[in-house]
């Protein structure tokens, strides 16, 4: 067991208000203990916490390009293991980094069996070049390359299923976390950081900034997402599902209706058609993890 | 030991005899017989290091920066499109001052498709702050690797650098080769010792961002690592002709220079031709000689305008086109910077693009032109074509 007590991913970095990501960092770093490598992408997250000459990381941190960094884990884990060093590989990377730009490093990351864990902070979009669509936004999200608009309601496309394509990869353990449960989240790090071969993470990292919402309701957005059914907190141990968060499902309303990103289903009027299609997304969820709490009889 | 060996395969056993801790590659011709030899060689446990099979040349060069970065010397070979592809990545591992080593078996880059040899490849990524070994046969390709990790590893230098040599015409030729022996070797490069490593126990930070308060000065001082390099590279290459009886004292060789009239700069494998070609044109009474260039990074403007100061013409043969520059090759303006204010005549020639054959006919040729000042030019194109 790791001390999580400790904290290794320091205060008096640069991330805004409420930054869910940077939370996501500090949460990793308590999980995966003082034994860890990071290899990070370019994106929020790096940029908040290593301005030069500062750095944020109590542990050993490389970065090097925005789409790279599991090729570079690969290295550092060949390295370390030529030398016989025991230090844990893992990956701190951005939606766009993971689903996008990066998906080859990765794959071939995971083809090879590295050791390594491959962690995935999800803001679902490119924040920090100014909240440009990624393929983990959701649908209708509004973002500034999938504006909302007289002709269109923000982005085309559901999230892609990036744990799937991993868990297709023969990962061990695969598994999505958020922010707004942090003992989860922990305990999910240790367990990929501690099960041997290539494992992914990827959680759920609400972005005040990106999504449009208060700075104090990070959590509250994290908690909205599992309790409306949009995202899933799940474990899969090769390939199959053993393990996902039941709840007791609220109407997705109650999630978009905070956030910027959403308001465009809103106003001027309520857009039933599109509100309906994002509930069948939920509901789709709901029957493929069965997560729904069934009211006792 | 004297052997017969292919290009490739000696600078695969120059690879082994250097140790490397991480071997990350992935296959392009004609670059694949080095890659293939390392992979047979680790088989049968005759290197002992992790041969990384990445999916990309992006992340071979990217695992390479990592395993560095971890404390492992690495290598890497690509050429061409391969090269390109790990265009970000070279300034990336220069920028963060990994002595990665790669070979390059110089190719064309398309399009048109070309798997044969110029050396447009590793040319196109002189500001990346790699240093930039050719070699002129076998030998050398073999010998440069052992200077390469030297220069490289240096704690004055810190920067990653090519071994060049041409594709097919290097790559895929025998010739005798003298392998020194393994304790030689060890003697001469010793195990690497990084300057910063990723230490669970010292964390630091590696790859942050720079602002403009900060950015400018990271680049100042890789430059400066650039000339320190052409320093370690003459101290190192003394001592290697000491210990193994080459002489590498130099980033330049001359050859019948003396009172030449005409001096042709070139790179790589035609060296050879152009040696042969002078001493065709010393018997009939023309004054030629060679100023090989074994690096162009660091690029050795003292030694140019030491070993130029006596000739008329210089003719820079070109295996690279810099397209819409005024010389059009890329080594032509540093020369004749190089001979600034000397009233030499400094001339590019594009030559043997795409794996066209040069031969000793075609040198002489280009020496007559230089004579007769007329110059930055392809020379050996099929007129009747274009
Ligand atoms: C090759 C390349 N293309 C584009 C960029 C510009 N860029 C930097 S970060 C970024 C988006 C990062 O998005 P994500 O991975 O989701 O991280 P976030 O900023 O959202 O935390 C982009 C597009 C880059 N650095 N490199
Ligand atoms: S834009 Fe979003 S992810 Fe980036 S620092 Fe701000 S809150 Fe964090
Ligand atoms: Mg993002």
């Amino acid at each position: 067991m790791v001390d999580k007590s400790l904290e290794l991913f320091d205060c008096g970095h640069r991330a805004c208000g409420g930054c869910g990501p940077a939370l996501a960092g500090r949460l990793i770093l308590k999980g995966a203990g003082e034994n860890t490598i990071v290899v990070a992408s370019t994106g929020c997250m790096e940029v908040f916490s290593t301005p030069y000459p500062e750095t944020a990381w109590k542990v050993p941190w490389i970065h090097s390009l925005f789409q790279n960094a599991a090729a570079v884990a690969s290295g550092v884990e060949a390295s370390l293991k030529k030398q016989g060093k025991s230090e844990k590989v893992v990956c701190i990377c951005g939606d766009g980094a993971t689903f996008d730009i990066g998906i080859l490093c990765i794959s071939g990351a995971f083809e090879r069996g590295h050791d390594i864990t491959y962690i995935c902070y999800d803001n679902e979009a490119y924040m920090n070049t100014g909240i440009q669509r990624s393929g983990a936004t959701p649908y209708d999200a509004s973002t500034t390359t999938s504006p909302a608009g007289k002709y269109s309601y923000g982005n085309k496309r559901p999230k892609k299923d990036m744990p799937a394509i991993l868990a297709a990869h023969g990962a061990p353990y695969v598994a999505t976390a958020s922010i707004a449960y942090p003992a989860d989240l922990m305990q999910k790090v240790e367990r990929a950081v501690n099960t041997p071969g290539p494992c992914y993470l990827q959680i759920h990292a609400p972005c005040s900034t990106g999504w449009g919402f208060e700075g104090s309701k990070t959590v509250e957005m994290g908690k909205l997402a599992i309790q409306t059914g949009l995202w899933v907190n799940y474990e899969m141990v090769d390939g199959t599902v053993v393990k996902a968060k039941k709840v007791a499902r609220k109407p997705v309303d109650e999630y978009l209706l905070p956030q910027k990103r959403f308001r465009h289903l809103f106003k001027p009027a309520r857009n039933e058609e599109e509100i309906a299609k994002i509930q069948a997304i939920a509901d789709a969820n709901a029957e493929r993890f069965g997560i729904d709490i069934k009211p006792k009889k | 030991m004297r052997q017969i060996m292919e290009g490739s395969h000696a600078v695969a056993e120059a690879v082994r005899l250097c140790r490397p801790g991480v071997i990350s590659a992935y296959p392009i011709t004609p670059q694949t017989h080095i890659v293939e030899r390392l992979a047979e060689m680790v088989a049968n446990g005759e290197c002992d290091a992790d041969y990384i099979t990445v999916e990309s040349e992006f992340s071979a060069l990217s695992s390479c920066l990592g395993a560095s970065a971890a404390g492992s010397r690495t290598y890497s070979a690509t050429t061409s499109q391969g090269l390109a592809f790990m265009f970000e990545v070279c300034f990336n591992v220069a920028g963060m001052r990994q002595p990665v080593i790669m070979s390059i078996a110089n190719r064309a880059m398309g399009a048109p498709l070309s798997i044969w040899n110029d050396q447009q490849d590793s040319i196109s990524l002189r500001d990346a702050g790699w240093f930039q070994l050719y070699a002129e046969d076998a030998q050398e390709s073999m010998d440069l690797h052992f200077l390469a990790y030297r220069i490289a590893e240096d704690h004055r230098v810190l920067l990653p650098g090519f071994v060049c040599f041409d594709g097919f015409i290097l790559s895929h030729t025998y010739e005798p080769v003298d392998v020194p022996p393994q304790d030689g070797i060890d003697a001469f490069l010793p195990p690497f010792k990084p300057f910063n490593v990723l230490d669970a126990k010292n964390p630091i930070s590696m790859g942050m961002y720079a602002t403009p308060d900060y950015y400018m000065e990271f680049r100042y001082q890789m430059d400066q690592a650039m000339d320190q390099a052409a320093k370690v590279m003459a101290e190192a290459g003394r001592e290697f002709s000491e210990r193994f009886g080459r002489d590498y004292g130099g980033l330049v060789e001359e050859y019948r220079l003396d009172d030449a009239d005409v001096a042709f700069v070139a790179m790589g494998s035609v060296c050879g031709t152009v040696k042969d070609a002078i001493d065709e044109m010393r018997a009939a009474g023309v004054k030629a000689g060679l100023l090989k260039l074994r690096s162009f990074r660091p690029f050795p403007k003292a030694d140019i305008r030491r070993a130029l100061a006596g000739v008329a013409a210089v003719a820079v043969l070109e295996k690279n086109i810099s397209i819409g520059s005024a010389m059009k090759g890329a080594a032509g303006p540093e020369v004749k910077d190089a001979l600034y204010g000397t009233g030499i005549n400094v001339y590019s020639y594009i030559i043997g693009l795409g794996g066209r054959d040069v031969r000793k006919k075609d040198i002489a040729a280009i020496a007559k032109a230089a004579a007769a000042q007329q110059g930055d030019m392809f020379y050996g194109l099929r007129t009747e074509l274009v």
